[in-house]
């Protein structure tokens, strides 16, 4: 396999007017035209500009990953499009809500586990938990495995967020 | 101060301002105060056609025609549905068009109101932009604006879908000023560090081979001129694809004729063998490249695009250029002068040479028959006859539509319009009138097939209203003649619903419709009949009898390579097709 074949990961920023149907507009580009979306975050982030920001996390080839880019440039609305995986350095992190159910030996090595991953509780009756848990993906998806056998019930995931290193904005 | 009117009025004074002369369109519920807009006052045009998608069609060919935006106007629900097709055809082949529907009132969105659809989420995938004014503020701006997204850059559809209490509701009036849109700036400058490369390049080539499309005849007449005077200064081989044909004149000898599925021999072989290949405003589209594994191997390939999406699409290239056609041609030709950069000379020679044989075996060289009209022969004859800077050529699609770009042959830009990307049959008709609209005084004929044109045959009925004396000439061989060639290759013979069955008489048709019908069934009286098409006035359906079974070649099998084409002399279709090659449209 070439590079030129090889699938990864990347994740894209796209800022964006907040006018109406822009959202549908990027979702509609992605399943129009045949590409993964794994992650989708979307918010307004400048209330003044009337700008959102667009956190999409996808895979494909490089070439894929090039038409990704350069289809959401074509959108009227866009305003930037930045592959944060190749262009720069980035800090990414989720946000999960996991609830857990259980009593006995199960619950408290529940709470031991949220212990160690720096997880909140952010609720607790008897024979439940809802942990609030921030991290990268791999961390989440971790402590979610960690706790299907300990009465994982519910999970709650906010997708990437992501922005660069450094002073430079986007 | 900027005059309050309503938002009907708002559409009508942002039409006059955009310098709207003519828009297609059919009136409804949901656009009755912009009609009564239209009816008083003389500025714009209105032409009132028999179906939504003919107003998109016909809004299609005067844009090709012109260079200009085509308008077209349609109500709510079922016209702005009916006018998809459009949308798509224009978004595929980047025509400029604004689309304006009406929408059922702001109160009533979301109530499955009489006549509504959600139109703005209908057309998201087929438009270059839409919006949705919600308020009769917005409108003048959104007007302008839709007019800038459709005519820059890429061209294409944009629709401006106003609900009905917003065409009544009051609101100042804004002109168009130069305003810069915050998004949307599309790149006309190619980067000149590239366009260095790009002349190094061309310099150093010993088999080169232009590849021209549509970008250039969107850019406007300047760049076919451009493009003109570069392939005259290298010496180069040209060939364009089913888009680009009339930017470059097809009587050169530097042209090599159509490339691609239905290209000429000597075209597809130029392109599978070259050593380095300039793209010039063609997107490298699969009915081009064929098998994308095998499609010019052994080349370098530039390519000027104004969209940076299509840049390595479907096929990486080593030096991209986005920008304007005219504009980056303009910096070539500049960069290649002042370094009095030449050609390889003796090589261009040994590759001319090679050419030469390839053109050789004259690969549109068809039987000629006595007794029967060949539909090749048929477009030969229509294009001896009727040639000149005035005539117009629009299309269907399908057989004919092939056999008119391989035998009629354009010398300018703008005078060759037909579906190209969309392949949408049904489109001559409504395309002629929109092009005869545009040049009242010119020969417009529609080239098409009998089963196409009775998608849109009641546009004819536009024609005969508005006097456009627009000229159908029917290549008329019963079959669905593309579906009936696929079938002999791919399906084994099994003609499954490609006979025209039930087929119109054409000339009693012409005539209740107020048209006049011609028809040749003889090749010794086919002069005559053109000469006799010409001669009438007004509209006339020609229908042209031609031999039911002749195959469109030469052909490029699907699935197969450029030095893989079948020509008509190989006869009998036996072929082997991949069933990766069968599974391609």
């Amino acid at each position: 396999m070439t590079t030129q074949d090889q699938i990864n990961t990347h994740t894209i920023s796209v800022l964006v007017d907040n006018e109406a149907g822009v959202l549908a507009r990027v979702i509609g580009l992605f399943s129009g035209r045949g590409y993964n979306i794994d992650s989708l975050t979307v918010a307004e982030v400048d209330d003044g500009a009337h700008t959102s920001r667009i956190t999409v996390v996808t895979t494909g080839t490089p070439m894929v990953i090039e038409q990704i880019k350069a289809q959401l440039g074509r959108l009227v609305p866009v305003h930037r499009v930045v592959d944060l995986t190749v262009e720069t350095d980035s800090v990414e992190r989720e946000l999960a809500l996991i609830k857990v159910s259980g009593k006995g030996e199960a619950r408290v090595e529940a709470l031991r586990m949220s212990e160690a991953f720096r997880a909140r509780v952010v609720d607790a009756t008897p024979d439940s938990f809802v942990f609030e848990l921030t991290g990268r993906t791999e961390k989440i998806d971790a402590f979610i495995g960690l706790m299907r056998p300990l009465g994982l019930k519910e999970v709650s995931r906010t997708g990437v967020a992501a922005i660069a290193r450094g002073a430079e904005a986007m | 101060m900027s005059e309050t009117m309503t938002g009907a009025q708002i559409v009508l004074k942002a039409l006059q301002d955009q310098g709207v002369e003519h828009i297609f369109g059919y009136p409804g519920g949901a656009v009755l105060p912009i009609y009564d807009e239209i009816f008083q006052q003389d500025a714009v045009e209105h032409i009132l056609v028999r179906h939504e998608q003919g107003a998109t069609h016909a809004a299609e060919g005067y844009a090709r025609s012109t260079g200009k935006p085509g308008v077209v106007l349609v109500t709510s629900g079922p016209g702005a549905t009916n006018a998809v097709t459009g949308l798509t055809d224009a978004l595929m082949d980047s025509i400029p068009m604004v689309c304006i529907t009406g929408q059922v009132a702001t109160h009533l969105i979301g109530n499955d109101a009489f006549q509504e659809a959600d139109t703005v989420g209908i057309t998201r995938p087929c438009t270059k932009h839409n919006y949705l004014v919600k308020s009769a503020d917005d409108l003048p701006r959104i007007l302008h604006e839709a007019f800038h997204v459709a005519t820059t850059g890429r061209p294409g559809p944009v629709v401006v879908d106003i609900p009905k209490d917003v065409q009544f509701a009051e609101a100042k009036y804004m002109r168009p000023t130069a305003v810069q849109h915050k998004t949307y700036k599309p790149q006309l400058k190619g980067d000149i560090e590239a366009i260095y490369t790009a002349v190094d390049l061309i310099s150093k080539a010993k088999k080169p081979v232009f590849y021209t499309g549509g970008g250039v005849i969107n850019s406007g007449p300047q760049a076919s001129q451009l493009l003109r005077e570069f392939v005259k200064l290298t010496g180069f081989p040209i060939t364009s694809t089913l888009m680009g044909l009339g930017a470059f004149p097809s009587a050169d000898p530097q042209w090599l004729g159509m490339l691609g599925m239905h290209g000429t021999y000597e075209a597809n072989l130029a392109m599978h063998d070259c050593d380095v290949m300039i793209n010039i405003g063609a997107r490298f589209d699969d009915r081009i490249t064929g098998r994308l594994d095998a499609f010019s191997p052994n080349s370098k390939k530039i390519h000027i695009d104004i969209d940076p999406s299509s840049i390595n699409k479907n096929v990486a290239v080593d030096v991209p250029i986005v920008g304007d056609v005219a504009h980056v041609l303009e910096d070539m030709l500049r960069v290649w002068k002042s370094r009095a950069a030449e050609p390889d000379k003796k090589a261009l020679a040994d590759w001319w040479a090679e050419i030469e044989t390839w053109r050789g075996r004259k690969c549109l060289a068809y039987r000629k028959d006595d007794k029967a009209i060949k539909p090749q022969y048929a477009v030969e004859r229509l294009y001896e006859l009727t040639k000149g800077p005035n005539t117009y050529i629009t299309t269907e699609v399908g057989q004919h539509q092939m056999w008119a770009a391989q035998y009629y042959r354009f010398e300018e830009p703008n005078r060759w319009m037909t579906s190209g990307g969309l392949g949408t049959m049904g489109y001559g008709i409504p395309a002629a009138v929109g092009v005869q609209v545009a040049h009242p005084d010119a020969l417009v004929i529609d080239i098409a097939g009998e089963a196409s044109v009775l998608m849109t045959m009641q546009e004819i009925s536009t024609a005969v209203q508005y006097r456009l004396p627009v000229k159908i000439f029917i290549l008329n061989n019963e079959y669905m003649g593309m579906v009936r060639q696929w079938q002999e290759l791919l399906h084994g013979g099994r003609y499954s619903s490609s006979y025209s069955e039930a087929l119109p008489d054409f000339v009693k048709l012409a005539e209740a419709y107020g048209a006049t019908g011609i028809r040749a069934e003889k090749p010794d009286e086919l002069d005559d009949a053109i000469r006799k098409m010409m001669k009438t006035k007004g509209p006339v359906i020609f229908d042209c009898i031609v031999t039911k079974d002749e195959n469109c070649f030469p052909m490029i099998p699907s699935g197969a390579a450029h030095n893989d084409m079948l020509l008509a002399d190989d006869q009998g279709l036996d072929v082997e097709v991949s069933d990766a090659g069968k599974a391609m449209v």
